[in-house]
């Protein structure tokens, strides 16, 4: 019980920090905030004539906001990593995961108000998912677990940066997977050496999942392959991340 | 008693090269141990070994009766680490920074906003405390790193190069911090360039080069063994003198005859007798003690002329 309460402060401790970080560093936060909304006026704007604004664009905006906001967290990990406060938190008796921990909750506390008013802004534009809640809250939990997935992932990049300007080469990944995925457009109008690619990648069922759910339309299959996308990812980029955590020398 | 730290041949490696070629350190409660050498000898290596941020190859330490190696956990809550470079969050105000310290070391909810206060007091930073770090000078960054060592009083503290790049004012301020935590049971070991600040704050010194040790004792004993005191002539005909003495002796910009001796009576006095035997005659004579820069440069010297220490 003990352990479990010692565990708990250094985390919600360690998640206050990186929490005031966030709050502090105002142009990330603008970035962070204004970059999907520009990126989904864009979308609708510009490709709005040929692409199917409703189904797709704004589905895909969430999932290419909820990657952008992740990758935020090989940045934030890295420039920890690259100062000496991290000898501080390694030299004393905390849980280790728990730097890593605060950073990744930032994540998704950065990106859940992104992700607010990215879909609020749709709404002002006439965009009309759902009204089912049960259907909105099934698509809040697919998304916050592809932002947990792939923050960790971006927190298990960060720690292998060797510094926070190679972190945000990192991003690149993020933001290029929801383009080859069903994200923007079917598979079927891509080139065949892409579409395996597009059809088995793991941001194909997240979507598939969240358009199913969000436009209506079958999700139960999808939705499976996209929990257990999330989860392993989620999983083997947990235990990267914390083992080189541990085990780094600087 | 049991000494806080008992460390017994370290070793470690990058490849090729030993940077610590099994070095041993004993440290009592309430004591500075300072480890001297130039860059690269070692120092920061061990320092890392110690506070469980680096595993040695070879080699054993206990802390305050703890093992370094199989119980890490352990050690980290009884030790203190002021490392190269300062590990403050610069994004925090100072007491964001200290809170956030009480709270990582398990201090009790009740004790956590006076313990803040009473550091920032104490580290005289209670006017900047609601400031955000990354508008503190070096010297303020550089105490609010200590602070935050101190939140838990550590059995062990660890300052490496605590002072480097500090003005003389927030420099005497650290020795001071750091004197009053020695008086209180905290043992501390202390890496540095500066060897005046050796000689200030250390109850023993031990000298590494190349991961060896090549030197140890107090700073008086160092002195005793491996520098020399030199005895200055002021001489009316220094050449003769120079003529008399030869390699003992060596004449400085001012005519001055500089002559090295063991620093006994005897010895000066033989000395003076042969100067006056000869027909040098000496107007006045002082004696200089040796200082831990002499030592520093004789040892380092030394070894790298391949001779055993």
């Amino acid at each position: 019980m003990k352990a479990i309460a010692v565990a708990w402060g250094d985390n919600t401790a360690m998640i206050g920090r990186s929490l005031r970080r966030s709050s502090r560093d105002v142009e990330a936060l603008v970035t962070a905030i204004m970059l999907p909304i520009v990126l989904m006026l864009l979308f609708v704007f510009v490709f709005g004539g040929a692409i199917d604004t409703g189904t797709y664009v704004v589905p895909g905006i969430i999932l290419v906001c909820a990657g952008f906001g992740a990758s935020s967290t090989a940045v934030a990990v890295c420039s920890d990593m690259v100062n000496g406060i991290v000898d501080r938190f390694r030299s004393m008796q905390i849980v280790s995961s728990a730097v890593l921990t605060g950073h990744v909750v930032a994540s998704l506390a950065r990106n859940l108000v992104a992700m607010t008013l990215v879909v609020a802004v749709a709404i002002m534009m006439g965009w009309r998912p759902t009204t089912n809640p049960a259907r909105w809250l099934g698509a809040v939990g697919m998304v916050m677990l592809f932002m947990l997935a792939f923050s960790w992932l971006s927190a298990a990049l960060g720690m292998v940066a060797r510094s926070p300007d190679a972190a945000t080469g990192f991003t690149f990944l993020f933001l290029f997977l929801p383009y080859a995925s069903s994200a923007f457009v079917p598979v079927d109008t891509m080139p065949t050496w892409l579409q395996g690619f597009a059809t088995h990648q793991p941001v194909t069922p997240v979507i598939e999942t969240l358009r199913g759910l969000l436009m209506g339309g079958p999700v139960t299959s999808s939705a499976w392959l996209a929990i257990a996308w999330c989860l392993a990812i989620a999983a083997l980029s947990w235990t990267a991340a914390v083992d080189l955590f541990v085990r780094r020398t600087g | 008693m049991d000494p806080v730290l008992d460390a017994c041949g370290i070793t470690k490696r990058y490849g090729d090269t030993a940077v610590l070629a099994g070095v041993d350190l004993q440290i009592p409660a309430g004591s500075v141990l300072a480890l001297l050498g130039a860059n690269g000898a070692g120092k920061t290596t061990m320092v890392r070994v110690l506070a469980t941020l680096l595993r040695p190859d070879a080699g054993t330490a206990q802390i305050a009766g703890h093992d370094v190696l199989t119980e890490p956990d352990a050690v980290r809550g009884v030790i203190g680490l002021t490392g190269q470079f300062v590990a403050v969050d610069d994004v925090l105000t100072g007491a964001e920074n200290l809170a956030l310290m009480t709270r990582l070391a398990h201090l009790p909810r009740v004790e956590r906003a006076s313990r803040v206060r009473m550091l920032l007091e104490k580290f005289d930073l209670s006017a900047a405390a609601q400031r955000r770090v990354s508008t503190y000078s070096g010297g303020m960054r550089r105490r609010l790193d200590l602070a935050l060592s101190l939140v838990r009083a550590p059995r062990l503290l660890f300052l490496d190069e605590p002072t480097t790049g500090l003005d003389p004012a927030s420099r005497e301020a650290m020795w001071a911090a750091v004197q009053d935590l020695v008086a209180d049971g905290t043992a501390v070991l202390l890496t540095t360039q500066y060897l005046q600040e050796a000689d200030r704050l250390a109850d023993r010194i031990v000298v590494l080069d190349h991961g060896r040790v090549a030197a140890a004792g107090s700073a008086d004993e160092l002195k005793a063994a491996f520098g020399r005191e030199v005895v200055r002539l002021s001489v009316c005909d220094p050449l003769s003198a120079l003529r008399l003495l030869g390699d003992r002796a060596a004449i400085d910009a001012t005519g001055t005859v500089d002559v090295s001796t063991d620093g006994s009576a005897e010895a000066v006095r033989r000395l003076l007798v042969e100067l006056h035997h000869a027909g040098v005659v000496v107007d006045r004579i002082a004696l200089e003690r040796p200082t831990l820069d002499d030592v520093f440069l004789g040892l380092t010297a030394r070894a790298a002329h391949g001779v055993d220490a």
